[in-house]
């Protein structure tokens, strides 16, 4: 099925069963125990070996040669295999940075060995023993002397790294109000609760593979190009995956060195990476510089805009796109963006939960704040005054739909906002307390999507997509659609996941997986509608599907036995016109903060968080909630904590673990609330659906950085925002 | 520019120099006290009881009372996320008490009686805190939500046996179950999914019942 036309009404609008606040299908499984990922698929038949991996400890150069005797002479040692024995390998499509194989060394601990043993201590201590000699090379690791080298990257998928609109420079010379700052944001880590794991098993040159993966389909190729082998032997699963947020969105060295090492050992070997390992080993999304220009009238309209960012990454790598959100969100006649790329040979910089606008906003909304403090406006008041309906790049094309101004406006009121001091006047105890808020803005990409829809003698639906769940709820959500368009209740709809063997869907990431993958499964349930009408001899335009029975005119039969022993079986594809194209679609939305500082230490806390979203029809309330608390949890994160910590010498990041790099946990994190727009997008799909999973980090570390500046009068404009950052400037104490 | 790096010190380097240290040591004391790792003992046998049941293994010394439940029991319900009592993924009861089941050795636990996530309840026969992290959705990947479960379950105990926190007030009164005093005991159980504002609410809802 194509996408071609805004949906008209459908068998979703009935909302029987999508839209509904339904409990997760998984639930159960996730909260006994008994849901298995990855490292966890275990055959009483089979005698498993353990792989260790050994990382490089330098971050450039090449591996001379590697001494293993020690390693394969160590107790319960079945294999060792190393880089220079698997040797330089084609590199997948999705990667910038080798795997695994060769003697180049591209950053510090990629990987260059595995070691098998018969149990997981044996391989670990094994690991221990390899001498390895190293030719250092001259690496380049601090981002802020690179940009001096900085290119202009290649056009990426349509995105070119350069706009511009009108005359910036000269609108903004004349602008009677402006702001010109600079932004700092570090490098970040997904930090996912379940290392990267792979369990590997050959049968003759057939390959299984459990693994973690967002994105079936992508590691499938990705790891025949490296392994060399044909795509078609390989078999892959995922169904449950500990957290990705774009970290595990293309293959990565565990799903490699699983299927050497099980080559090598003659058995089935599961690799997990060490914690301490993996934050250097896999890839991180990358620092960044951003400068921010803005002139506006006195009256607060904003005439020239201008947003410029610098990020390194490896030879052959791609920018941070922290300026995209900036062609899009406010109005202004002039205007220009650009991205420069510095070579950098520290770790891959790649995909991070909304990869560009989260850093991106981090840096603008900073900016918004400050203009309107110059202009003396509410923040509010002036990002309402400077909305766009329009692309602001090309006016003549439309949002698909846009109600950012209903997200300030509601927002405001339900958080209290005009209770707001002047910066640095409000104190509660030993606190100087503030609020901040943001806008929150984040495309809604759509990708094909395939799905796979069975209905058997009992009237059971099954539904089988190499969709992933990675915690955002694909499972529930994908059994609500199937149910609705069949006219099920949801404990008559099973659904399987993960699995290379099932229809190829557009996966997990970009926000785009729940609309994308209800759509395909929309698709596959309406050729499975069609089928149903064939073999009952219906005329399928007034077919109606509920409480397990089909209708037409004043005939009715139910499911189970239209279906007859044999089944009928539906199969489609949702592509994709280019409603894209002509219209933008986005998702938006704004956050609001309550923050207090300590007076003394300048230490920040969260007391209170709110954000209100427009992203299309919510297919379930809960878990898509779940995903905007999930995303503000995170941008507390990335506004006080997080930063990989780079050794400029060596080149790598310090704090490669969860102790040195910090995240949020329970005591940083208050009471959260979210409020949905209630609207619809026909132009996004059939579903009328958006993405809602990175909208509910963007912006929402920025207005974090706000509410601290309103508590303190103290501009922290290098994330995180650290005490050290606030201490020697914090406001007197009467 | 490629060259050799002079400050290259292989960890093989590293281990012999100081086999060679511990050597020399030993010789200078008592003699008949060292062993050669050949003839050391690498493993040992354990008796626990987990959720009940009576388990006798053979380990290498270095397993991991995690390991032992995930490789050699399958009880893979209790998550490894860092190995490094970093997390709380990991946390187990053991004789009464959570702990990082990473951080202890299974040798040390011979006796001991452990309650993993199975222990807790099944699907359709759920435990009430696994009933209300499925209400409250206090969930999305599920790889912390069997430490935070158990450590839920045993904040809840702490608190009753009135055990303070860093945030108890006065540690005079009677400890009590509060926001604040579920968000402190409960930060050793991290939740990238960002879970908390949720796990707050279902750990509430279970203490309020009990009230
Ligand atoms: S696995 Fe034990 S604390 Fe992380
Ligand atoms: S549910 Fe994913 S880490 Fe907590």
């Amino acid at each position: 099925m194509k996408f071609e036309k805004p949906a008209t009404t459908n068998p979703i609008d009935n909302l029987t069963v999508v839209g509904k606040p339904i409990h997760r299908i998984d639930g159960e499984l996730k909260t006994t125990g008994r849901a298995k990922y990855a490292y966890e698929w275990h055959d009483p038949d089979i005698d498993y070996a353990y792989g260790y991996p050994l990382g490089s400890s330098i971050a450039k150069g090449r591996i001379r040669s590697m001494d293993t005797a020690a390693a394969k002479k160590s107790p319960g040692v079945i294999s060792v295999v190393t880089a220079l024995d698997v040797g330089k390998r084609d590199l997948g499509s999705k990667n910038t940075a080798n795997l695994f194989g060769g003697d180049e060394v591209q950053h510090y601990h990629q990987a260059i060995a595995i070691v098998v043993a018969a149990t997981f201590e044996q391989a670990r201590a094994a690991s221990a023993l390899i001498k390895v000699d190293y030719a250092v090379g001259e690496g380049v690791f601090d981002l802020s002397t690179a940009t001096k080298d900085a290119k202009k990257p290649k056009a990426e998928g349509g995105t070119e790294p350069d706009s511009s609109v009108g005359d910036f420079e000269g609108a903004f010379a004349n602008a009677a109000v402006k702001l010109d700052a600079t932004y700092t944001t570090p490098d970040q880590s997904h930090a996912m609760m379940e290392p990267f794991a792979s369990i590997a098993a050959w049968n003759g040159d057939e390959l299984t593979v459990w693994t973690s993966s967002q994105m079936i389909d992508w590691w499938r190729t990705d790891l025949a190009t490296t392994l060399g082998i044909d795509k078609e032997k390989i078999h892959l699963m995922s169904p449950f995956i500990g957290g990705g947020f774009g970290g595990k969105l293309f293959l990565r060295s565990d799903a490699v060195m699983a299927a050497f090492a099980a080559k090598a050992a003659g058995r089935p070997v599961k690799v997990a990476l060490p914690r301490p390992f993996l934050v250097n080993n896999a890839t991180h999304r990358p620092a960044t510089i951003q400068r921010i220009r803005i002139g506006a009238t006195r009256d607060g309209k904003i005439t020239a805009i201008g947003h410029e960012s610098w990020s390194g990454d490896l030879p052959g790598g791609q920018p941070e796109t922290a300026v995209m959100q900036t062609r899009l969100l406010y109005a202004g006649e002039n205007r220009m963006t650009a991205m420069r790329l510095a070579t950098l040979d520290l770790p891959e910089g790649n995909s991070m939960r909304a990869p560009g606008e989260a850093p991106g906003l981090m840096a603008l909304e900073i900016a918004i704040d400050e203009i309107a403090v110059k202009l003396g406006m509410d923040p509010v008041e002036f990002r309402i005054l400077n909305d766009t309906q329009v692309d602001p790049e090309k006016p003549g094309r439309n949002f698909s739909h846009r109600n950012l101004v209903g997200c300030l406006t509601l927002g405001a009121e339900k958080f209290g906002w005009n209770a707001r001091g002047k910066p640095g006047t409000k104190r509660e105890g030993g606190q100087f307390i503030g609020l901040g808020m943001a806008a929150a803005f984040r495309n809604n990409l759509v990708m094909p999507s395939g799905a796979r829809v069975k209905l058997d003698a009992r009237g059971d639906i099954t539904v089988e997509t190499d969709m992933t769940d990675i915690g955002t709820g694909s499972y529930t959500i994908l059994a609500q659609t199937a149910a609705e368009m069949m006219g099920v209740p949801m404990e008559k709809v099973g659904v399987h996941l993960g699995d290379s063997r099932f229809p190829v869907s557009s996966g997990s990431g970009g926000q785009f997986g729940a609309n994308s993958s209800t759509s395909g499964v929309y698709a596959a349930c309406v050729k499975l509608r069609e089928a149903v009408a064939q073999k009952l001899g219906f005329n399928s335009q007034d077919i109606e599907f509920a409480n397990g029975e089909v209708r037409s005119d004043n005939r009715v039969v139910p499911l189970s036995q239209a279906a007859g022993p044999e089944g009928l079986v539906g199969e489609d594809t949702m592509q994709w016109g280019d409603l894209e194209k002509t219209y933008q679609q986005s998702t938006f939305g704004a956050h609001f903060v309550e923050v207090g500082v300590d007076v003394a230490t300048g230490e920040v806390r969260l007391k209170r968080m709110l954000a209100v979203c427009a992203a299309g029809r919510i297919l379930n309330p809960i878990t898509a909630r779940s995903q905007v608390i999930g995303a503000m949890t995170m941008g507390a994160g990335l506004a006080l904590s997080e930063e990989l910590s780079v050794d400029k010498r060596r080149g790598f990041f310090v704090n490669h673990d969860l102790a040195g790099y910090e995240v949020a946990v329970h005591a940083d994190i208050p009471h959260q609330d979210v409020i949905f727009m209630d609207e619809t997008d026909p132009i996004s799909s059939p579903m009328k659906a958006k993405g809602v999973g990175e909208l509910g980090l963007c912006g929402v570390s920025a207005a974090i950085a706000n509410a601290v500046y309103n508590a303190t009068g103290i501009r922290v404009r290098d994330y995180p925002v650290t005490l050290d950052k606030l201490i020697h400037e914090l406001p007197e104490v009467a | 520019m490629i060259e050799i790096c002079p400050f290259e010190i292989s960890r093989r380097d590293l281990l012999v120099s100081s086999a060679a240290t511990a050597a020399f040591a030993s010789v200078a004391g008592n003699a008949h006290a060292q062993i050669s790792g050949n003839e050391m003992q690498q493993s040992s046998n354990v008796s626990f009881k987990v959720n009940g049941e009576e388990h006798a293994l053979e380990l290498d010394n270095r397993t991991t009372l995690l390991d032992a439940l995930r490789e050699h029991l399958h009880l893979t319900g209790t998550k490894k996320g860092c190995d490094h009592g970093q997390c709380g993924a990991c946390t187990v009861m053991v004789d009464g008490r959570r702990i990082n089941s990473c951080l202890t050795l299974a040798v040390m636990h011979d006796g001991d009686e452990i309650t993993t996530i199975e222990g807790y309840g099944r699907p359709g026969n759920l435990h009430p805190m696994q009933v209300a992290f499925v209400k409250h959705d206090g969930f999305q990947c599920g790889y912390c939500t069997p430490g935070q479960i158990c450590s839920s379950i045993a904040v809840l105990q702490e608190i009753e046996a009135n055990i303070p926190s860093h945030v108890t007030g006065d540690l005079t009164e009677k400890a009590s179950v509060t926001s604040a005093e579920i968000r402190e005991r409960m930060s050793g159980n991290i939740c990238r999914c960002g879970a908390y504002s949720n796990i707050v609410e279902a750990i509430t809802e279970v203490a309020g019942s009990k009230a």
